[in-house]
Order: structure tokens, then sequence, then C-alpha cells
């Protein structure tokens, strides 16, 4: 089932959850609301469940669909919600948890007792949990209890799945493992899910299209690629992964140089040796620190001159053949660069030792369709 | 405990338009339904007793209120349930402190059966509370003969007032003191001995300061139910006006004589203690939930 | 908090000080004077005179206690007394339940007062409020004068000791169930809703369960603290044998007719009975808080 919010704004007393948010999700797809804690993901989400309204029913509207839930009550939308705390009911068992949106069906569209039993094994064999129907949640992981939240969502077939940060409270292996399954799993059933975040990965993994949110609004949407790549505002840039950011542009056309902020990732900082032939975009840096686990090594920088400190990402065998050491001075050369001059931005890569840019603007509003 | 009577996620603001009702609260009937019943059912029994007290007890005018207070009776009455309160409670404060100490800083076994017997009290009807200190101290009691040989009186005299009320009180510091204690853990205190302060130290800078108000609160209700004990006193005391007569008891024996604005007189001064030991209790609620 | 952990118990805190090897595991000072210090007075004031009791009820033959525990009079108070102060705890786990619930959830005018009210009858001696609710069930009180007419002598009646004993207990339900139903987490509740469930069934199937040890805690409360009540009840019951006397009374009757054996038999089914609630209130609350655990 298709989504689609239209200029929802929502105050909590006086602070802005929502503010004119609009948003469409194409049916099947896979989407994560992602951002800080207080940017509106949650209250965008809960609006969508039926568990918040809107601050006027007049000009904002909920469609499931094509038709309008705006002020339906929750239990009417055909949602299925996973809260953070997975909100299990504790003095039920898993079976009953599982079973309890159809038994709170109205009589004549309740089904049979053994037809709600067989429809409950069905989904605990969905989610990996056959055989423990008989237990209480607290006899159950902290990933079991979220396929148990999981499963009892599902029960009554929603249109909708809705997640609320699903993998919060749990430790970071689970959450890895159960992040693929999730992953697998909606491909299966194919039902249009939502999910909430503040991880950036989570988001990136796992999603089909990402909806990075900000200060009561949607800052950008796109696919994990598009939001990572070309980052629409130095909001996204700066809440999706490791950036270095310089105040003051390196040889930008822009008039107003002061408000200008350039961004690298680390991993576009290419190292060379100080007396490396320089072009015109390198500068100079003072090495500071030196980490090296894993595939990549991250030396922590200072800029000569400046003392801005950023960071660069290089590969092991580069970092053996530099042989850096704390207080050597080394070049710095960008691979690609991005600059923000107010609202605009521009987007370039440093080819054969000249700065090849290209401005395009975009409104923070865009909306995905 | 505190913090969270102040939390108000639950509560209904203002009344949203019926269709868009948050799912966790009720229909609007249902709301004036349910407030109705409370409001009505704690009106009657709360506000109205507590009115009728000022009424009676002004029936007859200002001057004839204030006039019952020159009674020598009822001003002996007066001073002796503060002296008497001024021996239970300490008593009690010393054994709560104590008590919490040992409950919420160690552990050992016995300990739920410990805290059991501090509820006993409560539990156990006043009158058994005065009579066990007859069938101890009294005439025929296991003390009494040895007691009447050194010429002291417990029972019909304060000594036994003393003692009734202070089984009756026995609960309340401690009873008020342990949640808060053990809510505050043992890290403190332990982070204190590792900077070598030695025990009393710790307890005064450390563990008194954030239990100071759950203390204050305790000696208060207790103060309170000391000044009002019944029950025990009136079996034990003998109820000679002027003598062993406390404030309640004196109340008792005015009302019976329906002598009623004097008894209420008197009562509304019990009363007006119960007041202040709520507001103080609410006082110091909002306090310590400011605090923590 | 775990009692197991630790090997010491209470024989400990006596006598040996520091220098065995298990004090060694006791980080603060002060647990042999604190626990030493509690339980000798807990004996002294508490535990010894209660003891007298039994012993005092011990020196009269099996035939005459029993005889004693059994006769009319006193199987009338115990109808009176166990049965008025159920009747009186079943009303206030009901409109407690109600007024807490109210307490919590919703925002009304004077709700602070109301709330702040609740441990009157925790603070207000129980004889003040004994000439109280009796002058206002009177039958020309300010209520009895509209109850009289309709049958109902709601001073001096049995009635009578239910309105008092309601009141007595009054704080219990309430007190218990608040701070649970504060930590009530809302997500459970919404999870409710969103699986289609109606208020109703959100309130039996999910919320109800989740109070229900803190509602029993207070309801046993509420009824231990009614059946040990004396000070309101001898106002207002009129103290009728048979029909209005409850069993404290005739405890102290007994004593003051000297019948120190006869109060002390009384007396011990008494203890035996507020031990044995006592005790389900010690289960209630262990219950609950391993609810409240495992909510966390």
């Amino acid at each position: 089932m298709s989504i689609k919010a239209i200029q929802i704004s929502k105050t909590f007393g006086t602070f802005k959850a929502l503010e004119n948010v609009s948003l469409e999700v194409p049916d099947g797809k896979l989407v994560s609301l992602l951002g800080p804690s207080g940017s509106g993901k949650t209250t965008l989400l809960r609006i969508l469940a039926g568990l918040e309204f809107p601050d006027s029913l007049e000009t904002s509207r909920v469609l499931f669909h094509g038709k309008d839930v705006t002020a339906a009550p929750a239990g009417r939308r055909g949602v299925g919600f996973v809260f953070q705390h997975y909100a299990l009911f504790k003095h039920m068992t898993v079976e009953s948890n599982v079973a309890f949106g159809l038994n709170s069906l109205p009589r004549k569209e309740r089904p049979a007792k053994d037809v709600i039993l067989t429809r409950v094994c069905e989904l605990l064999q969905l989610v990996h949990l056959d055989g423990l129907g008989g237990r209480y949640p607290s006899e159950l992981s902290g990933g079991q209890r979220q396929r148990v939240a999981l499963a009892r969502a599902l029960a009554m077939n929603p249109k909708v799945l809705l997640l609320d940060e699903p993998f919060g409270a749990l430790d970071a292996k689970v959450r890895k493992d159960l992040r693929r399954w999730l992953r697998t799993f909606q491909e299966e059933i194919k039902v249009t899910t939502i999910f909430v975040t503040h991880d950036q990965d989570e988001a990136l993994e796992l999603a089909d299209e990402v909806v990075v949110m900000n200060n009561a609004r949607i800052e950008q949407v796109g696919d994990p690629q598009t939001v990572y790549d070309r980052p629409v505002s130095p909001f996204v840039i700066e809440f999706l992964g490791n950036v270095n950011r310089f105040v003051a542009g390196v040889g930008s056309e822009t008039k107003d140089r002061e408000k200008d902020v350039l961004y690298v990732r680390p991993h576009d900082v290419e190292l060379e040796p100080e007396d490396h032939e320089t072009h015109a975009y390198a500068l100079k840096a003072k090495v500071q620190h030196v980490f090296s686990a894993g595939n990549y090594g991250r030396v922590a920088l200072e800029r000569v001159g400046t003392r801005e400190p950023f960071e660069a990402e290089v590969s092991r065998e580069r970092l053996r053949e530099l042989d850096l050491v704390p207080g050597r001075v080394v070049s710095v050369i960008f691979r690609h660069v991005r600059l923000f001059p107010k609202g605009e931005f521009l987007e370039a890569d440093i080819r054969d030792g000249s700065l090849v840019a290209s401005t395009s603007s975009f409104s923070a509003k865009t909306m995905y369709s | 405990m505190n913090s969270h009577r102040h939390s108000k996620q639950h509560r209904v603001r203002s009344s949203a338009l019926p269709q868009t009702r948050s799912a966790t609260t009720e229909a609007p009937w249902v709301r004036t339904v349910l407030i109705s019943l409370a409001t009505g059912f704690l009106a009657l029994f709360l506000l109205m007793p507590l009115f009728t007290v000022f009424i009676e007890a002004f029936r007859s005018g200002i001057s004839a209120y204030f006039s019952t207070f020159e009674d020598r009776f009822i001003r002996h009455s007066i001073r002796l349930t503060l002296l008497t309160a001024a021996v239970a409670v300490p008593l009690n404060l010393v054994f709560g402190v104590a008590a919490a100490w040992a409950v919420t800083k160690f552990d050992f076994r016995g300990k739920s059966l410990l805290v059991t017997i501090i509820d006993l009290p409560f539990a156990v009807t006043p009158v058994i509370g005065g009579m066990i200190f007859i069938l101890i101290f009294g005439a025929h009691g296991y003390l009494g003969p040895w007691l009447e040989g050194v010429n002291f009186q417990v029972v019909f005299a304060f000594p036994g007032i003393v003692l009734a009320t202070t089984f009756g009180t026995v609960p309340f510091i401690a009873r008020e003191l342990i949640p808060v204690m053990q809510a505050q853990g043992r890290d403190e205190e332990y982070a204190a001995m590792t900077m070598g302060a030695s025990g009393w130290r710790t307890f005064f800078k450390v563990t008194l300061p954030n239990v100071k108000w759950g203390l204050f609160y305790g000696v208060i209700l207790c103060n309170a139910r000391a000044m009002g004990e019944f029950g025990g006193v009136e079996v034990v005391s003998g109820k000679i006006s002027g003598k062993t007569n406390t404030m309640t008891l004196q109340i008792q024996q005015l009302y019976f004589d329906y002598a009623t604005v004097p008894a209420f007189a008197t009562a509304s001064l019990l009363a007006i203690l119960a007041l202040l030991t709520l507001l103080l209790k609410n006082i110091v609620e909002r306090l310590s939930g400011r605090e923590s | 908090m775990n009692d197991t952990s630790d090997s010491n118990d209470i024989s400990s805190a006596f006598g040996r000080g520091g220098k065995a090897p298990r004090a060694n595991r006791r980080v603060l000072p002060g647990f042999g004077l604190s626990l030493g210090f509690a339980v000798s007075y807990l004996s002294l004031i508490v535990l010894i005179p209660l003891a007298g009791v039994f012993l005092r009820a011990s020196e009269i033959s099996w035939e005459e206690f029993w005889s004693i525990v059994t006769s009319r009079r006193v199987v009338a108070s115990y109808k009176i007394t166990f049965g008025i102060s159920l009747a009186a705890a079943a009303t206030n786990a009901v409109f407690g339940l109600i007024a807490a619930w109210v307490l919590v959830r919703y925002s009304f005018p004077g709700r602070r007062i109301f709330d702040a009210i609740v441990d009157l009858p925790f603070a207000l001696p129980t004889a003040v409020a004994g000439i109280a609710l009796t002058t206002i069930y009177a039958e020309n009180g300010f209520l009895g004068q509209y109850l009289y007419p309709l049958g109902l002598e709601t001073a001096y009646s049995r009635i009578g000791i239910y309105i008092a004993l309601t009141f007595i207990g009054l704080p219990f339900v309430i007190r218990s169930l608040q701070p649970v139903l504060e930590s009530l987490d809302k997500e459970v509740e919404e999870a409710s809703a969103t699986l289609g469930a109606g208020r109703w069934r959100t309130f039996f199937r999910v919320i109800f369960p989740a109070i229900l040890p803190a509602w029993l805690t207070g309801f046993s409360l509420a009824y231990a603290r009614a059946i040990g009540e004396y000070g309101s009840i001898i106002f207002i019951s009129g103290n009728m044998p048979l029909r209005t006397e409850i069993t404290p009374l005739i405890i102290v009757q007994r004593l003051e007719n000297f019948q120190v054996a006869q109060a002390a038999a009384v007396a011990a089914v008494m203890l035996v009975a507020s031990f044995a609630i006592l005790l389900v209130i010690n289960v209630l609350q262990r219950w609950s808080e391993s609810l409240g655990q495992a909510r966390g």
C-alpha cells in the first residue's frame, strides 16, 4: 500500500516536532526515517500509525493508498507497529501476545480458536520462533522479543509495517544479524515498511529509500547511494558518515567566501610525501596520530598554517609506504569535495590537478516521487 | 518513588477533537463519569469529615472556640500529648535510622522478616498495643508486683502512655526512610569510605543529606500519629481527666459528655496538625522530586 | 536486593566484631550497631510485649480458651469486624481504583488538592474522624437527616461501622496503585490500540493484569487496617453487643472488667489474623515488585 503524508505539522506545547512535512512512500518499499533525536522522525511515524494526530485535520492529510485516514484511530488503519522497547504484554505468553490482535476482533469477524492458533504458529515460524509460543516475554532474549513484537504486528496482515528504532535496544552483534534478517524478510513479505532510526549505517544498509530529517523538516529523500554521494545540505553530509569540515573554500569562485564551508570525506583525502610534486589544490598538513586497525588506517592531521584538524582514511599499504609518524608533514590532495555556499551547493572533483566544479540547486524539501 | 509522582506524560491536557483522541485515553464522557465518581467519593469521605470538624468547632462562635483552650483539663491534655510525642518520636527516630541503615546498606539473612516485624504494629489493633503493657506492667502483670515494690507506676501513668504510643508509631519513620535509602544505593557511601571518611562522618555528610526530606516527612508523620494515638492509650492510661487524658481521650470524654464544641475545638487542633502534615508531605515530595 | 548473597545473619550482628573473616565483606561500618539496636528495640517494644499476649492466653486451658474465643458474643464480633472490614475494603478497591486512575491520568480543576488530601485518614487521629463521621451521619446530622427517612440508619449501626472503615482504609488502594499506574509503559497501551483493541479491552486485558498485584496489596492493607480499627468505630457504632460490637472493643471491655486472660485469648486470635494478613501482603508486594522489575 502506498503512503502519502501531506503538509503535516505537529507541535507539542511550544516545541515544533514537524513543520509542514510531506512524504510519499510507494508500495512495497522499505523506507527509513533517519535523523538525530528531536528531528521529528518518530512523531511522523506515530502520525502515520494514528498514535498522534497532526495539529490541523484540515490542512494536513494522511493517505493510505489514496484513502484519507488522517483522523482514523490507530486500530482502524491496518498498520502493524513495532515499538522501540517492543511493548510486549508481559503477563501473556508469546502465543497470546501474537494472537492478541485477532482476539480483539469483533465476535463476528474473529476467526475460530484453532484458526487463530494455526495463524500464530505460522507467524512464529516466519520469525524463527517456533516452539517458543508458551514462553513469557521475560524468558526471551532481546532479539527474540523483537521478533515476537514483529510477529504480533504482522498477525493482522497489515498493509503497512511501521517500526520505531527497531534495533535501538539490542547489542551490536544481534543488531547486525537482525538487520540483515529484516531485509530479506521484508523482501519476502513485500509489505510497505517504514522504520525510524538515528543510525546512518542502519539506514544506508537496510533501506530502499532514506528520508533524512532534521529540525522538524525533511532534508533529503533518496536511495542510500544518492543521499551519501550527493547530499543536498551540510546537515546531510555531516549526519551521514564522517566528514572533514573547512571554513573558507579552496579556490571557489563564490564571492561570499566567508560563509563557504567545504566538506571532504576522509576517504577522499589523499596523502603524498611532502616533497611530492604538488598541484594547484594541494595543501600541507602535519600528522598528529595514526590509528590503524582493520583494513584502513585513520590519520589525524593538522593543516599547516590554519591548524585546522582533519582526518584521512588510507589503506594499510599506503600507510606503510608513507611511513607516517606523528610530526611528519605531508602533502594533501582532496579527490572529491563539496561546497555549500548559502543553500546552493557545489560539487567538485579534482582531475589532473584542476578543479572541475558543477553547481546545482536543491530545495531542502524536495519531495520524493 | 517520588520522582515519577510528577510525570505527566499520561495526562490528558486539553480536550482534543473526539475523533482524534489519543490511543491511550478514554472518551470524554467516560472521563467525565470517572472524574465525577472519584471526586465525589473523595469529597464525601475526606472533605466532608474535615469540614465538619471546623464547622462544629466554630458552631458557637469564635470566642467559644478559643475559650475552650482556657479549660484546665484540655490544657493539661494538650501538654500531655506534646510531652508524649516528645519522647516517642525521638525514640522511633533513632530506631528508624538504625533499622533503615541496617536494612539498606547490608545484606543479611532474615532481612525481610525484620521488615515485616517493623510493619507489625501497623497491622495490629492499637488496643493490643495498650493491652500488652498492662499484661507486663499492670498490677497483675509480670513485672507489676516488682514495680509496686520500687513504687514506679507504668500503667495508668505517663510511662504507659509513652510505651503504647511508641508501639503504635514504630513503623512510620523506618517505612519512610527504607525506600528512600534503598533508591539511593550504596555507591556514595562506598566512595566516602574509600576516601577515608569514618562511618559517622559518612552517615552525616553523605547519607543524611540524601535522605533528609524522606526523614523529615517520616518524623512529621510519626509525630501526627503519636499525637493522634487513641486505642492503645485508652487502654493503658486509665483516662483520668487532668492526669492521664491525652488530647484524643479528652475529646472522647467531652464528646460523650455532650460538650460538642469543646470536643471539636480540641479535635480541630489535631485536624490542623493533620493538614500541616499533608502539606509538608506535598512540599517534601516536590522538593525531593526536583532534586533527583 | 539479594538477601542471600551474603552469609551475614541477624545473629552475627551481635557480639563478634570486625575480626571474623566474613566481616571484611561488609564495606560500610555500623552493621552490628544498627542491626543490634534495631533488633533490640523491636524486641523490647514490639516482640516481647506481643509474646506476653500468647503467654497470658496460654495460662488458661485449651477448653477454656476455645470457649472464650467461640462464645456467641465474640463470634458475633468477628463477623462484624471481619465482614464489614471486607465490605469497606472492597468499596475502597473499586473507588480507589477509579480515584487512582483519575488522579494519575486526567487533569481537572482541584486535582492537586484531591491528590494531597488522600492521605488524610492516615494523618487524622481516628478519634477525630470518629466524632466527625458520627456528627455527619447521626439522625439530625448533615447527611443523616436525609438518609434516615430513607430507612438508612447510618449512625449507631453496621452502616456506620462500614462508613468509618471505608474512611480509614481509603488511602491504601489509591497510594498502592498510583506509582504503578504512573510507571506503566504507555507503549504497551499503544501496542494494544494498534492491534485493534478498544479502551475497555486494553484496560481489562493489558492494564489490569499489570496493576493487579498492587491493587490486591492496597486492598489487603485497607483490610488489615480496618480489622484493627478501634478509635473511630466506638463513636459511630453504638457498641451494641451482638449487633455493632467489634472485636477490639471486646478486648477493651474484658480488660476493664479485669478479665485479663479472656482479653488475652481474644487478642491472640486477632494477632494471628493480623499476622496472616501481613504475610499475604508481603507475598503480594513481592509479586508486585517482580512485575515492576520485569517491566523495567
